[in-house]
């Protein structure tokens, strides 16, 4: 054999190998769900196998972000996933989403007209709510013993080492612009340069950056006073009775996460029943009980445990809601987000 | 020497994953526009321009200056490791060896992550502290648990190649330098010293180069307040999209990496072996 042949031959083999190995999995009813950590209760996705014979691949991601660079890259023929607000908008703009047959899901009749037709998503043609909630002050009563109403106590010289941030650049930018009162959806590079300013001025008082460890810095009493999700809040306040939850008076950020069928998609019809499964009253309690955030769903709310049902944390008075935004897409202006984030981060 | 047919996988290997994503990375670095459709892309130089701004370098300064300052920590700590191991005879120094390779077998982030209870503020040397009567001390999420990470993480790399090369350095140079009147300090300043600087070197850039890209350890002990090359580059990638940005990034911090090796190169240049190269 020729030189030209033997490297054709190992070529060959390689992708043969190649095709066998990827060919497994091409069966016909599998379903590839991606959807954020530790945001669904594990049982439903076997519930769901079970009922309807599908055979479902779960994966998870941490930031937005990430699952957008994975799913414009290609990377994964992924059928549902559970972006939030801003990312749906950024996504439909990307001509990324299928439009939804709302036919195949009459379940849709579950979620509250509140959470339906809003900003990112006008009419609802491309997603469906799954759970939403809010930004505020999570802090330990034991240590912190004046009134919390405002963002400013993060800025206090006495709770200096005992204050924890998001390291997320919308969200801790964000706090800082809705302290000097201005949008979180700002687009006005002084407004901007401002919230650079005093965040900087924070750092020395901050005790670290982080994302998910914040739940179990405050559990453990390592720090007291940290910006949190609401979901996070509720998981924590189970642990630590000590723990309370606020929303600033000078308002936040009220978040959505919707699922959305992407267009990389090759089962629309089955995606969108398990969109509906997910929908259905008896699931998306049990998924609330199981994960802590605020569902949309009417009918599920009726058949929650009543500490949950009537938590303040997941289910906010009116008049805190009113005072929260919810994000928009900064499209090009991620860029300055970006370098002003970058500018914080390595100021020491 | 000529290729076997037999190392046509390998070669075919190392084409898909090592040649074609570092040129991609050059390519994604001279480029801009969506990176997700090749076919409009634009040639231009502005993502290194880009990184010229004083706060990229202040970041770029901070890694080196903290990927020295381990790497010099390192070599004070594993050299004298590394020559107590290499005299101690054959049983006591496989025991030994053994103890420094064991913790490795263990997942580097749980390792790290281990750190985290033990220097928390309610981690378990504070509660020492504490139980003695002190006050607790601030000993995570600062430059210094950073450094302490790195050190702890890539020590071995230092002092196994030492290792390697004091144990192959023949007695007789020792004995003979004795018999001729050499104190013990000339002994090591001259004969120990200069024999094992492969091995230095190649501890050098072993350790040098994981602790300057290193991104786990700063946002995990440093808690993302200190920001290092490697967090910048996972940034582009991961929140901004800036594929471009992070590209050229990481082409400056490889262009930092070989300029570093050349150095090194250049203590090594006449010894062979014990050496990376």
């Amino acid at each position: 054999m020729t030189r030209l042949g033997k490297l054709v031959l190992v070529l060959c083999l390689i992708m043969i190998i190649n095709f066998i190995f990827t060919g497994c999995d091409r069966k016909e009813d599998v379903l590839n769900i991606y959807n954020w950590g530790d945001y669904i209760d594990p049982t439903v996705i076997k519930d769901f196998e079970d009922e309807y014979n599908i055979k479902v691949n779960y994966s998870t991601f941490a930031t937005n972000e990430d699952m957008y660079v994975k799913l414009k890259s290609g990377a994964g023929n992924y059928d549902v996933a559970f972006p939030s607000d801003y990312m749906i908008e950024r996504m439909i703009k990307e001509d990324m989403l299928y439009k939804l047959d709302k036919n195949n899901i009459p379940n849709l009749k579950n979620i509250d007209e509140k959470f339906i037709n809003l900003s990112f998503d006008p009419e609802n043609q491309y997603s469906v709510p799954y759970f939403w909630g809010t930004v505020g002050i999570l802090y330990n009563r034991k240590v912190v013993k004046e009134k919390v109403d405002s963002w400013d106590i993060l800025w206090d010289e006495k709770y200096k080492n005992e204050i924890v941030m998001l390291d997320s650049q919308r969200d801790s930018i964000g706090v800082a612009l809705k302290k000097l009162g201005y949008s979180m959806n700002s687009r006005d590079i002084n407004e901007l340069r401002k919230a650079k300013e005093i965040l900087i001025k924070q750092k020395p008082l901050v005790y670290t950056y982080v994302i998910d460890e914040v739940k179990d810095l405050m559990i453990a009493g390592e720090a007291n006073l940290g910006v949190v999700w609401s979901g996070d809040a509720t998981a924590a306040i189970r642990e630590n009775e000590n723990l309370e939850y606020v929303i600033p008076k000078e308002g936040s950020n009220i978040w959505f996460d919707n699922m959305v069928i992407p267009k990389s998609s090759k089962n629309k019809k089955k995606a969108e029943l398990f969109i509906d499964f997910m929908c259905r009253p008896d699931i998306a309690a049990r998924n609330t009980d199981y994960v802590g955030y605020s569902t949309p769903n009417n009918e599920a709310i009726e058949k929650l445990p009543e500490d949950i049902k009537n938590s303040k944390v997941a289910y906010p008075n009116e008049e805190d809601l009113e005072r929260c935004e919810i994000f928009k897409d900064p499209s090009d202006f991620i860029t300055k987000y970006d370098i002003i984030w970058t500018e914080i981060k390595a100021e020491y | 020497m000529k290729l076997k047919w037999t190392s046509y996988p390998y070669i075919v290997w190392m084409a898909i994953f090592i040649i074609i994503p570092l040129l991609l990375i050059l390519f994604f670095s001279i480029t801009s526009g969506d990176v997700f459709r090749l076919g409009e892309f634009q040639f231009t130089l502005d993502n290194f321009k880009r990184f010229m701004n004083p706060i990229y370098l202040k970041v770029l300064g901070r890694s080196i200056t903290l990927a020295l300052q381990s790497t010099a920590i390192c070599f004070l700590l594993g050299y004298p490791m590394a020559m107590i191991i290499s005299k101690a005879e054959l049983k006591k120094r496989n025991a030994m060896i053994l103890l420094f390779v064991v913790p490795m077998w263990m997942n580097f982030l749980l390792r790290t992550y281990a750190w985290l209870t033990l220097l928390g503020r309610n981690g378990l040397i504070n509660y020492i502290i504490k139980s003695l009567g002190f006050e607790p001390l601030s000993l995570i999420y600062n430059n210094k648990a950073i450094l302490l990470g790195m050190v702890y993480n890539f020590l071995p790399f230092m002092v196994l190649p030492i290792y390697s090369v004091l144990i192959k350095i023949d007695n007789s140079l020792i004995e003979a330098a004795e018999d001729l009147g050499a104190s013990k300090l000339e002994v090591f300043t001259r004969i120990i010293l200069p024999l094992s600087i492969p091995g230095i070197v190649s501890g050098f850039t072993m350790v040098f180069m994981p602790a300057v890209s290193t991104f786990v350890i700063s946002s995990l002990l440093g808690g993302g307040k200190y920001m290092l090359i490697g967090n910048l580059v996972e940034q582009q990638f991961l929140w901004s999209g800036d594929w471009n940005f992070g590209s050229a990034i990481s082409i400056v911090m490889m262009i930092f990496i070989l300029i570093s090796m050349a150095i090194m190169a250049k203590f090594d240049e006449d010894e062979k072996g014990g050496g990376l190269w």
